[in-house]
């Protein structure tokens, strides 16, 4: 089904391809060989559970970032109807790896808009391989702003390594765009849902996660730096990049556990890529049962819990100062 | 670790920080400096102006009128909630910069008078880890917020980061969007908020409190920017342009509202804070105090030489 192997895969593949064969050998022969072929796909089917339902820190970062993987622009079109795209900042430019509009999740109108990745060379140089720039974050403030003045709920798919770190991106102040962004998005009267689908990477993510209810989905992560980065600076070697996923503690369960992430989105097994339809229609009646609770508050609830959300998250101690002494 | 005091701890690591003795030379410059006369002059080479970084009992000071800085939440603790795995521990971590730095966290936080005004001041320290933001750094730069809100103060933050805190995973992410969430309740308050960039100011409190101010300030010369050069280098590989990233190139850029030299910022400060506030929430500036800074010697510093002589051009 794939093309596209990853590393811990492989037994899966060939599991897969030798089934083939016997499965076109039996019919080629008109042999019955039943038996055999029942036993492989006990096997195979052993195998990729064992397989899937375990998957490590690092082979989910491995998934998140498969290149079969659905990414935004197919979700708004397999769970939306009638999308209406909107473009530009109307400062600079019309940054591709941030996209979005208007939409209906059934007869629920809303403001969907997220980070895109290409899938070949060309679209990958179109959205920059999902790496915003500043106008990408004043964009989706942009689209933020209209959708509160419509008083449209807003949804915002996750999907970036991070924020561009580039020359121009410094000199058009990507630090300042995101920032502003995360201050304004406090300041939204409407319910504002976000779903990591992939790489949650860092501020480039957070810049449009500030939000009532946090999704990821069973194999996305979320992350304050990637795992190659903090490899970098704290083994000095990239190439540890394994560790640091795990000590992270990036994963969707770990993230759930520590109360980061309101839910997880299930996968088929295997990953998204294996039935997008599938996983496209538990993400849409998540993200309309959470909005449907949402839609019980009143603007200003909906203000006051998005700000006790982030304002509780933070662990650390106090010691109370006569103990001090 | 409670019977750590505070003041024996900043004894010990003032005595480190002056390695060279009593003279070192200028990083900048070269000149041989006189330390006890570098640090009369606020931290700034008395050749060449070039601005080290401050003690943060010095940089309070700077801006504190005489005796009036009173320390919130000075007890909060830093926690290895993830238990990190890696190449060191984070609560060794944290303890070697406990014993380096003399303070639990990167930042201090409380409440002060500036130029008769009260203010919310935050001073970040980027000896302790870096000044990396944790839960504990985004608690006390929220609280300070909050606090200030509801009590009408201004807020006063002096930035400097490497950025988040790795240790604390997606926690230290979340500090980023906490106060910003703390900043847009003072916003809508009408309250006046000012970030003071320091050398360097980077990644996660650049991309949330550093770059929210009304006005955004900026020391001369330091590195700013949301990703580090290296990286930037490495990911593009471009060469960056003279200058990228320092104060000079982002006032060109319009992200600075202003470059004030050390000796010139609480001043501006004051006639900001004199434009912005109602004169009856300004109180009669003291003249000595227990931090043992004579206030005429905070504000007088400048005068003697106007910075812009002895600025590099």
């Amino acid at each position: 089904m794939s093309t596209y192997v990853l590393p811990f895969e492989k037994t899966i593949v060939e599991l897969e391809k030798k089934l083939d064969e016997l499965r076109s050998f039996s019919e080629d022969q008109d042999l019955d060989i039943s038996s055999e072929i029942t036993k492989l796909e006990t096997k195979l089917e052993k195998e990729r559970v064992s397989t899937y339902e375990n998957l490590t820190a690092w082979q989910k970062v491995q998934m998140s970032r498969h290149p079969l993987r659905p990414y935004t622009r197919d979700y708004i079109h397999k769970i939306t109807t009638k999308f209406i795209e909107i473009h530009g900042d109307r400062l600079f430019s019309d940054d591709q790896a941030i996209i979005g509009g208007f939409a209906y999740l059934d007869k629920q109108k809303v403001m969907i808009l997220g980070t895109q990745k290409g899938r070949d060379t060309k679209s990958n140089l179109e959205c920059n391989f999902g790496c915003p720039y500043p106008e990408g974050y004043r964009k989706a403030l942009r689209l933020m702003k209209m959708a509160n003045k419509f008083n449209v709920p807003i949804i915002t798919l996750i999907d970036t390594p991070g924020a561009y770190p580039g020359i121009e991106s410094e000199e058009r102040h990507i630090a300042e765009a995101i920032a502003v962004n995360l201050r304004e998005m406090f300041t939204f009267s409407v319910p504002i849902i976000s779903v990591v689908i992939g790489e949650g990477g860092s501020g480039g993510a957070l810049g449009i996660g500030v939000s009532n209810r946090i999704l990821v989905l069973e194999h996305a992560y979320y992350s304050v730096i990637s795992p190659e980065g903090c490899a970098a600076i704290l083994w000095k070697d990239r190439s540890f990049a394994e560790d640091a996923a795990e000590a992270l503690k990036l994963t969707a369960q770990h993230l759930k556990d520590s109360g980061l992430a309101d839910g997880i989105i299930k996968e088929p097994l295997g990953g998204a890529h294996r039935d997008s339809d599938a996983v496209a229609a538990k993400m849409k009646s998540s993200i309309l049962k959470h909005l449907a609770e949402l839609q019980r508050m009143s603007s200003q609830e909906l203000l006051e819990d998005r700000y006790n959300k982030f304002r509780a998250m933070g662990v650390f101690a106090e010691t109370p100062p006569d103990e001090s002494s | 670790m409670a019977f750590f005091g505070k003041r024996i701890l900043s004894f010990r690591n003032r005595k480190k920080d002056t390695p060279g003795g009593l003279w070192d030379s200028c990083p900048s410059c070269k000149e041989m400096l006189y330390l006890k006369e570098m640090k009369e002059a606020q931290g700034v080479c008395t050749h060449c102006s070039h601005h080290f970084s401050l003690p943060r009992e010095d940089r309070i000071a700077m801006f504190a009128d005489a005796g009036s800085f009173e320390e919130w939440d000075g007890d909060l603790t830093s926690v290895d909630t993830l238990k990190f795995t890696g190449t060191a521990s984070y609560t060794d971590k944290l303890a070697e910069n406990l014993l380096k730095t003399g303070y639990k966290d990167a930042i201090s936080c409380g409440k002060t008078r500036v130029g008769g005004f009260d203010v919310g001041l935050g001073v970040m320290d980027f000896k302790f880890l870096g000044a990396s933001m944790g839960a504990v750094v985004g608690e006390k730069v929220t609280r300070l917020i909050e606090r200030s809100t509801e009590a009408r103060m201004p807020v006063l933050l002096v930035c400097a980061s490497g950025g988040a805190r790795m240790y604390e995973g997606l926690f230290s992410l979340m500090q980023m969007a906490k106060t910003s969430g703390a900043l847009a309740r003072h916003a809508k308050a009408g309250l006046p908020y000012i970030p003071i960039l320091t050398h360097p100011t980077t990644a996660g409190v650049m991309a949330s409190f550093a770059t929210l101010g009304d006005v955004i300030i900026a020391e001369p010369e330091a590195l700013i920017g949301f990703a580090g050069p290296r990286v930037i280098k490495e990911t593009t590989q471009q060469d960056l342009p003279d200058g990228f990233q320092r104060s000079e190139f982002l006032i060109k850029h319009g992200l600075l509202d202003m470059i004030v030299h050390r000796h010139d910022l609480k001043q501006r400060v004051v006639d900001l804070l004199n434009f912005w506030m109602p004169e009856s929430s300004q109180r009669p500036v003291p003249v000595d105090g227990p931090m043992g800074i004579k206030q005429e010697d905070v504000v007088e510093a400048p005068t003697k030489n106007t910075p812009a002589k002895r600025r590099k051009s």
